[in-house]
């Protein structure tokens, strides 16, 4: 049953990794040349 | 198991101990990818110079024939979303989400065939009609799916997902940007290769959440203390009854506002700052000023929606219309007073509002009709943002040339548009403020319809 429940946990990471990662890159690329705005 | 019958709803229900946090990651695999559609515009200039390459040959697409690609797409959009939504609920999510995936990659496939032979139809039936149909079923699919699993949460969940509708193009513009610089050579401008391999990535990513994403299983209630906090949900009312109902109709109308009164004004945001703020505000930082409003358009989907479930409904779009009528009209003052910060701080809100304002809608359906038939009811629903999607940007640009054409100045112009903003936000505070909960002869009892 723990086992079951860890390999649960596991995909669970894995899943969320898997589409915050590519997320991250997009947000990361708007936010430098967001940075724009305000440099002087 | 064939693969047919591995995407049966029968199939798609959750086994015991199958954690409900993996539905949101295959939600978001879907309209991460879909939300792609709006970075369509990076292929605008590469396509209109296919045969000049550093310059636009006669024969080349004008940028005009080109803008109906995306129009087409978000048309069909509506047209399966209000088509298919019913369907959807009958196959199951993972059927949906994968006759989406096939349509969304399939488009840009059949697009780059258009693009290798020039054939601009090609193109519009591609990435215009079959990635618009992928478009249309990958947006409501992973929605109501999510409305199952979070009783509790529906408008944060729902929020979630579609927020990964509005982060799409952040992921989809740098992507097609740097792909194209990779395929460029001294002969092709590396559209053909880029939508290839576009179709091919987002395939792959689609299909993720098609082995993810599962139905809860009949009778399954959230885990722990999540249970205690379901709120009670509106009896079932069938989707070709809701149609009837005047809640359908003032919902329509206040998606149809709020999107309008925003659509056009993101359109119009990089030209606006730069003329309201001349010689302050130049090209480079015009860009970020778009890129700030794309992340508050993507965080406000997740915060408000988020928020809703503990305001209510009802209340939050209040809030979007109020407080948005008043910064909307505020936003004249911050360019006579000179101030970048303010006028940046009232869009940011404002574009939050607007997120917002998509991310709560499938909530509220599902608070007055019930969860079984939402998500044909939301596709339905999505037929005023197709709506709004050509009125917002053709009334913008409209006044601002009626304006300019009688001799009012640029900053003058764009004040008149926010009055006017303002004002299609207070009929929608009066829509909303109109909803009142279905009347019990609609409520489905099995057999009607």
């Amino acid at each position: 049953m723990s086992e079951s429940r860890s390999t649960e946990a596991l995909k669970l990471a894995l899943a969320w990794l898997f589409v915050l990662i590519p997320a991250a890159w997009g947000v990361a690329q708007v936010i430098v040349k967001s940075a724009a705005l305000f440099a002087r | 198991m064939s693969l047919l019958s591995f995407l049966d709803r029968d199939h798609s229900v959750a086994p015991a101990g199958y954690s409900r946090w993996r539905v949101p990651p295959a939600a978001l695999a879907i309209h991460l990818s879909i939300g792609q559609a709006y970075a369509f515009s990076v292929f605008n200039l590469p396509l209109s110079t296919l045969i000049g390459i550093d310059h636009a040959a006669p024969d080349d697409w004008k940028l005009t024939t080109i803008g109906w690609i995306f129009s087409v797409a978000i048309v069909f959009l509506g047209l399966s979303a209000f088509t298919f939504g019913r369907w959807l609920e009958a196959a199951g999510p993972r059927k949906a989400m994968f006759a989406s995936a096939c349509c969304f990659a399939g488009g840009f496939l059949v697009g780059a065939v258009g693009v290798q032979l020039h054939a601009i139809a090609l193109v519009y039936l591609g990435y215009g009609v079959l990635g618009g149909i992928g478009l249309g079923l990958g947006y409501i699919a992973p929605v109501s799916t999510l409305i199952k699993w979070f009783p509790d949460r529906p408008g944060m969940a729902t929020g979630l997902a579609i927020m990964g509708f509005g982060g799409g193009a952040m992921i989809g513009s740098p992507l097609a940007v740097a792909l194209m610089a990779h395929f460029k050579s001294a002969t092709s401008m590396g559209v053909v290769e880029t939508f290839v391999a576009m179709g091919a990535l987002y395939f792959a990513f689609m299909m993720f959440g098609v082995f993810t994403v599962r139905l809860p299983a009949p009778g399954w209630t959230p885990p722990g203390p999540a249970a205690a906090s379901v709120k009670p949900t509106a009896r079932d009312v069938h989707v070709d009854r809701a149609l009837s109902t005047p809640q359908f109709w003032l919902l329509w109308a206040v998606l149809c506002l709020n999107v309008t009164a925003g659509i056009g004004v993101l359109g119009q945001a990089s030209p606006m700052i730069q003329e309201m703020f001349p010689g302050r505000i130049g090209a480079g930082a015009a860009a970020g000023f778009v890129g700030l409003l794309s992340l508050a358009n993507m965080g406000g989907r997740f915060l408000w929606s988020s928020l809703s479930d503990f305001l209510g409904r009802k209340r939050t779009y209040a809030v979007y219309f109020a407080l948005g009528a008043a910064l909307y009209a505020a936003v004249p003052t911050a360019g006579r007073l000179g101030s970048v910060a303010l006028f940046v701080a009232f869009y940011v809100v404002i574009m939050s509002m607007y997120g917002g304002g998509f991310a709560t809608i499938p909530a509220y359906l599902r608070d007055l009709f019930g969860v079984m038939h939402v998500g044909a009811i939301h596709g339905r629903l999505l037929t005023a943002w197709s709506v709004a999607g050509v009125a917002g940007p053709v009334l913008v640009n409209y006044l601002r040339e009626y304006q300019i054409g009688r001799g009012v100045p640029k900053t003058g112009a764009y004040a008149m548009t926010m009055y006017i903003m303002a004002g299609l936000l207070v009929i929608g505070f009066v829509a909303n403020a109109r909803v009142r909960p279905v009347d019990p002869a609609h409520h489905w009892r099995g057999t009607d319809v």
